[in-house]
């Protein structure tokens, strides 16, 4: 059992440490792992992340979330994109196959960001992402 | 930089145009060449004090003031006020309703957020009158 955990923690710390720094990752590599659809903005997806944040609670994503990541949320009304507006994230994937509405898909428009939507659940979406060596962000 | 000041109404429960005041400070700053953390840092506390306006206000006004030294938001509501700020700070005190947290609000982090987002923060509420949240960021010269 703790061998598992050592070798568990031995291939988190290697994904982690590649190049001694977090991996980034090509949005257009996210579209593929996820099987996404891109709902706008497909002008970024050359475009990098390096690290990547679920929730629905948008308080937390305002609370914790810098620097280059992208959002998985199951949260599709406008507060969503006007929070990611405010930490600076351009990128969101919908999951469980939902889709906002035309306003709020506009609205991330004009802040050009990339929408994508995943048939993916939350922690499917998660798990695929991280295997793939994307890490999550760093709490301090 | 000389001084200006702009003002932007909120209104209770309007949750298609809650964020717009942010978005146009968030504008503002960004246009006056504001260093981009100093916007964002300002931008999420505007942010959620907007937030707290429509969420658990009967409505309010959103104040931006920047002169050569500071940039200085002003939240400012006409009620109901909070009964007790101490407990209303603490982080995961929440009053908000299952709709509101239903749309991603509620968590009890906006205050404690405001408070780490900003280099001078306050508080003022007189239950039956309403809340003001004045918050901060000093500005060096290169900003
Ligand atoms: N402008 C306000 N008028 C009246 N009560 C307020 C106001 N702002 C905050 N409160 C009270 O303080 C509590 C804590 O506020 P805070 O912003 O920290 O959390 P929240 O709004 O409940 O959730 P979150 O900000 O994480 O979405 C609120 O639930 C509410 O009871
Ligand atoms: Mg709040």
């Amino acid at each position: 059992m703790i061998q598992n955990v050592n070798k568990l923690e031995m291939k988190y710390m290697v994904m982690k440490y590649t190049n001694g720094r977090a991996q980034t990752m090509k949005l257009c590599e996210i579209k593929d792992i996820l099987k996404a659809e891109v709902l706008c903005g497909d002008e970024f997806l050359e475009n990098e992340v390096s690290y990547a944040f679920g929730s629905d609670l948008m308080s937390d994503v305002l609370a914790y979330v810098k620097g280059r990541t992208i959002l998985l949320t199951g949260l599709i009304n406008s507060q969503v994109i006007r929070t990611a507006e405010m930490a600076d994230l351009t990128a969101i994937v919908f999951v469980r196959g939902k889709r906002p509405e035309n306003d709020i898909v506009n609205l991330a428009k004009q802040n050009n960001m990339i929408l994508f939507t995943t048939k993916d659940s939350m922690y499917t979406a998660s798990g695929k992402l991280f295997c793939n060596g994307l890490e999550g962000i760093n709490l301090d | 930089m000389e001084f200006m000041k702009y003002t932007f109404d909120v209104e209770k429960d309007d949750f298609v145009r809650a964020g717009e005041a942010s978005s146009n400070i968030k504008r503002t700053l960004r246009e006056l060449g504001i260093d981009s953390a100093i916007v964002r840092r300002i931008a999420i506390a505007t942010y959620e004090a907007e937030m707290n306006i429509v969420i658990h206000s009967v409505g309010g006004q959103v104040e931006l003031e920047i002169d050569p030294n500071s940039i200085k938001v002003t939240a400012r509501d006409r009620g109901p006020g909070i009964p007790n700020i101490e407990l209303a700070m603490q982080e995961g005190y929440s009053t908000a309703s299952e709709k509101v947290r239903e749309m991603g609000f509620g968590a009890g982090m906006g205050l404690p957020n405001m408070k780490k987002c900003t280099d001078r923060f306050t508080v003022e509420s007189v239950y039956g009158e309403g809340t003001t949240i004045t918050m901060e960021i000093l500005l060096k010269a290169g900003d």
